[in-house]
């Protein structure tokens, strides 16, 4: 098996000059910032429209002092949004691949709500540890389980979304490539290949915006029981 | 008018490195060349009152040009049947 598939997610640099900022960058470019006019163009409104509908769906179960976080989830699930949808067009690079970039959005976030819930309401969130109703005897060992399943939560957060990325990548690859090499051999199987691309591309572009969605839901989730 | 202050595209092939050497090559000079051209291309094609999906299209496929580029190096060394 060719290990060069993988070559895709090397993170590019032309001349030593590492890109990948310049990738993370190119978002920006296509979210203009509001001006003051009172109509805008199309792409201005439609993207007010956007994060106004997010924020508030975000914002919904939490309390007051949780709505300080709506900047930092609505930005954060916009570029998650953008690096994804932009990874899908030929020849680019999606950042969201490499596990250390998600692991550095996924960490000091999640530790963040681990110590805001520690610091202001420390008993409400060691609550957390033990559901209610447990029978008595099992109650060292779920909390250890709790434990567990708190501490793993970053790791999960970052995996999720570098596997699911990774994993829609290279089938698009494998895919591609089995289609190119059927088509002088046995042009209908390449065309059924073909169509099993089409609809694998539909799906990596909902896995795209569904897994950016996932990592902001779940941190507005683990930022509910600790605010 | 003068030389220095028009725009690249109103300027005749033949004046290029005339106007090429009028131009402020310091960091900033190259940030505010940016910024006017990042401009200038948003007011044309992205800030108009009836747009579609022209301007930001033609934005991606430059993107994707620029990524091509970026890559050919390692990509020209595959064989066709091979993986990239």
């Amino acid at each position: 098996m060719n290990l060069s598939f993988f070559d895709q997610f090397a993170s590019p640099s032309l001349m030593g000059i590492p890109l990948i900022l310049l990738s993370l960058l190119f978002p920006a470019l296509l979210l203009p910032t509001p001006n003051n006019r009172w109509l805008t163009n199309r792409l201005s409104t439609l993207q007010s429209w956007l994060f106004l509908l997010f924020t508030k769906q975000l914002m919904l179960p939490l309390n007051k002092n949780g709505h300080k976080w709506s900047i930092i989830l609505t930005s954060l699930m916009t570029l998650l949004l953008m690096i994804n949808l932009l990874g899908l067009l030929p020849y680019t690079f999606t950042p969201t691949t490499q596990l250390s970039m998600n692991m550095a959005l996924a960490f000091p976030l999640w530790l963040a709500t681990l110590l805001t819930g520690l610091r202001n309401q420390p008993s409400m969130s060691l609550g957390h540890l033990l559901p209610e109703g447990t029978p008595t005897p099992l109650i060292p060992a779920l909390i250890l389980i709790e434990t567990t399943s708190l501490l793993i939560r970053p790791l999960a957060l970052g995996v999720r979304l570098t596997a699911n990325l990774t994993a829609g990548h290279l089938l698009i690859q494998l895919i591609s490539t089995a289609t190119i090499a059927l088509l002088p051999i046995m042009p209908t199987v390449s065309i059924l290949t073909m169509s099993i691309l089409l609809l694998l591309t539909i799906l990596e572009v909902a896995v795209a915006m569904i897994q950016a969605y996932v990592f902001v839901l779940l941190l507005s989730l683990y930022l509910q029981e600790n605010i | 008018g003068p030389l220095s202050e028009r725009r690249l595209m109103d300027v005749r092939l033949g004046e290029l490195p005339a106007w090429l050497a009028t131009c402020n090559f310091s960091p900033q000079g190259l940030l505010g060349g940016m910024q006017k051209a990042w401009s200038s291309y948003y007011d044309k094609y992205i800030n108009v009152k009836r747009g579609g999906p022209a301007g930001i299209t033609m934005l991606l496929a430059g993107y994707c040009i620029l990524s091509y580029s970026w890559n050919y190096q390692h990509i020209s060394k595959a064989s066709f049947l091979g993986s990239v």
